[in-house]
């Protein structure tokens, strides 16, 4: 195997500055948006006193899962010794840095009171959800950021399988926190239920990964460095295998919520009634984002087709908005159950399917969130030894001619 | 069903705390004896002693709600909540939030048998439970309990994510969406902040029934009874031990301090 050398892009082009330029565009929209809601308040949002979580949350979490799946490709390296992943493991790292602060961005930014940030770091209730996971979000950006430096610094070289460790561990802590922000959550019917968190770990693994080879695809195309096949075919193959995991977990759950009559109503809602939820779940959460990517990814000569992987990664990601969408405010817009097998009616909308429409604020500022997490991938490429000069085959592959 | 005698007296008089009321009067008279110069130390010791005595933790506030008194249509205690704390119809603020953006610390529920067709109303809000999820999730501590039983959102500590609300099983709080001006001095409230019922918090501490209880007990409905459910010879134990008192979910077992009898 030959020796592996990182350098930084060039990043003269304009390709590149078109890129960045893109991508600041996104934050300034989403920095817009902020203050606009900052300064109104949420009324000018779509969100109300009955879907109270809205679009930025999908993005925000979509984002949160995604930065721990793409820390996947380091940890086949460094955990499991896996010589092909090692070239990429850098980036990896980076990637999951990036996705967790433009995640957290959009979180922290839909806050109420966002200039009280400071009140959760300095009061923290040991019992909160949300409290661990300001501890697992806040100890993840560090212990990455080790874990690069010891793959990046000469002669720290002897600590990285140490540090990758505890990341690997540490980000299936992180995802476990992030599923059971909803799976602790008894009050709702369609959450409360203890799956949700190994589903959110399999999910980041197949929504990671997806970002993750569109990053290295962008970033390999744009640099113009060879990016082969066995690399390529490798993450491809991945990829479908944690597109079905997913849907296995998504038919568990589902599954068990059918065999118990107490929870006929939310699957009636998801499944068949819900309208947008509905046609979400079905048609783009397991048709276009999972099943097609799956018959793109391991069809013999499709699968073999670059611009395949990319719809297919392109489709998993949208699949993932999809899911994380109809969990999410599918689960709030079904009304509780607080007299069960009653109807209810009240002027708090009580007993009615509550209507959400996402409003172009919270669309814009989940954008940012993206924007923030791109950026920071793209100046980083530029200034830091992240990227190998090659991917190409025989560079990559051990076993390769 | 009726309540026993007593029930229906003046609120007033009902189950008044008054040494810890003679110990705050205390506190403030020192207060006020000291020099104007060490003023702001004066305050935060007051605070201090406030914060020490506080709730009482040998009570537990709750409410008794009769169903049956519960006349469809009435929405009285809704409106006495609304004028003593400000919200709704009670205060010219949210005038840009949309109704499913509006605060509504208490609402009439109609709950209709499905296969009977039998209907009752009843009024529903913070269930004050022993074991509060929205507490439990809260990550900042604003959403707390006092010793006393009653579940409120400390405003100064909200910082407004909502969590709370996602995890209530009676859509009891609501999150405030825009800037508030009309408020009442007792009853702050937010912009960016969640808020629900707190029994009246500031009546109990002087003493009195919550805002609810004493309109439905002026209106001679007499549907709602307040008291302390630790002293087994007040009036709502009382009515409790003779004709039970139902929790909402129960199975949920999060003790409330919210009773309705007729469900």
């Amino acid at each position: 195997m030959k020796k592996i050398v990182y350098r930084a892009v060039d990043g003269r082009s304009l390709s590149y500055w078109a890129l960045l330029g893109a991508f600041g565009l996104l934050i300034a929209l989403g920095a817009g948006s902020f203050f606009y809601m900052e300064h109104a308040g949420h009324w000018v949002t779509g969100m109300d006193n009955q879907v109270v979580w809205g679009t930025p949350h999908v993005f925000a979490i979509f984002l949160i899962v995604a930065a721990s799946g793409a820390l996947n490709i380091a940890s086949i390296s460094s955990v499991f010794n896996r010589k092909l992943y090692k070239p990429m493991s850098r980036l990896s790292g980076l990637l999951s840095i990036a996705l967790l602060l433009g995640g957290l961005g959009v979180l922290v930014l839909d806050l109420g009171r966002p200039e009280r940030l400071i009140v959760a770091m300095t009061n923290y209730n040991f019992k909160s959800i949300f409290a661990w996971n300001i501890i697992l979000y806040n100890g993840f950006l560090v212990l990455v950021l080790a874990y690069l430096v010891t793959m990046m610094q000469n002669g720290l070289g002897g600590l990285t399988k140490t540090a990758g460790t505890a990341a690997f561990i540490w980000r299936l802590a992180l995802t476990t926190g992030t599923g059971s922000i909803f799976g602790f959550l008894v009050a709702r019917q369609g959450y409360d239920a203890a799956v949700m968190a190994p589903m959110f770990v399999i999910m980041s693994f197949a929504f990671g990964l997806a970002i993750f080879l569109l990053v290295l695809l962008v970033a390999y195309r744009g640099s113009e460095r060879p990016l082969g096949n066995v690399v390529l075919f490798r993450l491809k193959n991945l990829l479908g295998v944690f597109i079905a995991a997913v849907l296995y977990f998504v038919l568990v759950q589902h599954l068990t919520n059918l065999y118990a009559t107490e929870h006929h109503g939310i699957e009636a809602f998801i499944l068949r009634d819900g309208g947008l939820y509905t046609f979400l779940f079905w048609v783009v959460q397991v048709g276009l984002g999972s099943i097609l990517p799956m018959v793109l990814l391991f069809h013999p000569t499709l699968g073999k087709d670059l611009r395949m992987i990319v719809t297919a990664a392109v489709l998993t990601i949208i699949g993932g908005f999809a899911q994380l969408y109809v969990l999410l405010i599918g689960g709030q817009a079904f009304p509780l159950v607080m007299f069960p097998g009653k109807e209810v009616s009240s002027s708090f909308y009580d007993g009615v399917v509550s209507a959400y429409s996402p409003s172009l604020p919270e669309i814009l500022l989940g954008l940012g969130g993206i924007g923030i997490a791109m950026a920071l991938v793209t100046l980083a490429v530029r200034v830091l030894h992240i990227l190998p000069e090659s991917l190409a085959d025989e560079v990559a592959d051990p076993h390769a001619a | 069903m009726n309540f026993p005698a007593g029930f229906t007296a003046n609120p007033e008089t009902v189950e008044v705390d008054t040494s810890r009321r003679r110990f705050v009067t205390g506190a403030a008279g020192a207060m006020v004896s000291l020099s104007t110069g060490v003023m702001l130390m004066n305050m935060s010791s007051a605070n201090a002693a406030t914060a020490a005595t506080g709730a009482d933790a040998r009570k537990r506030w709750g409410l008794l709600i009769d169903t049956n008194k519960c006349a469809d249509g009435c929405t009285d205690c809704v409106s006495a909540c609304q004028d003593e704390n400000g919200w709704g119809t009670g205060s010219t603020d949210e005038a840009n939030s949309r109704d499913e953006q509006k605060a509504q610390w208490i609402r009439k529920v109609t709950v209709k048998d499905k296969q009977s067709g039998h209907s009752m109303e009843l009024p529903m809000m913070c269930q004050h439970c022993e074991n509060p999820p929205c507490v439990d999730v809260c990550p900042t501590n604003a959403s707390m309990k006092r010793p006393d039983g009653i579940v409120q959102v400390d405003k100064h500590r909200c910082i407004g994510c909502r969590y709370c609300m996602m995890a209530c099983p009676y859509k009891a709080r609501s999150f405030v969406h825009e800037a508030l001006h009309d408020q009442r001095a007792h009853a702050p409230r937010g912009k960016g902040t969640v808020e629900s019922c707190n029994l009246c918090a500031h009546r109990v501490d002087r003493g009195q029934v919550p805002a609810c209880v004493e309109r439905c007990t002026k209106e001679n409905h007499n549907a709602m009874l307040f008291g302390d459910l630790n002293d087994p010879n007040s009036a709502i134990s009382v009515a409790m031990k003779q004709h039970g008192g139902t929790e909402i979910r129960a199975d949920l077992g999060l003790n409330l301090g919210v009773r309705y009898q007729g469900i």
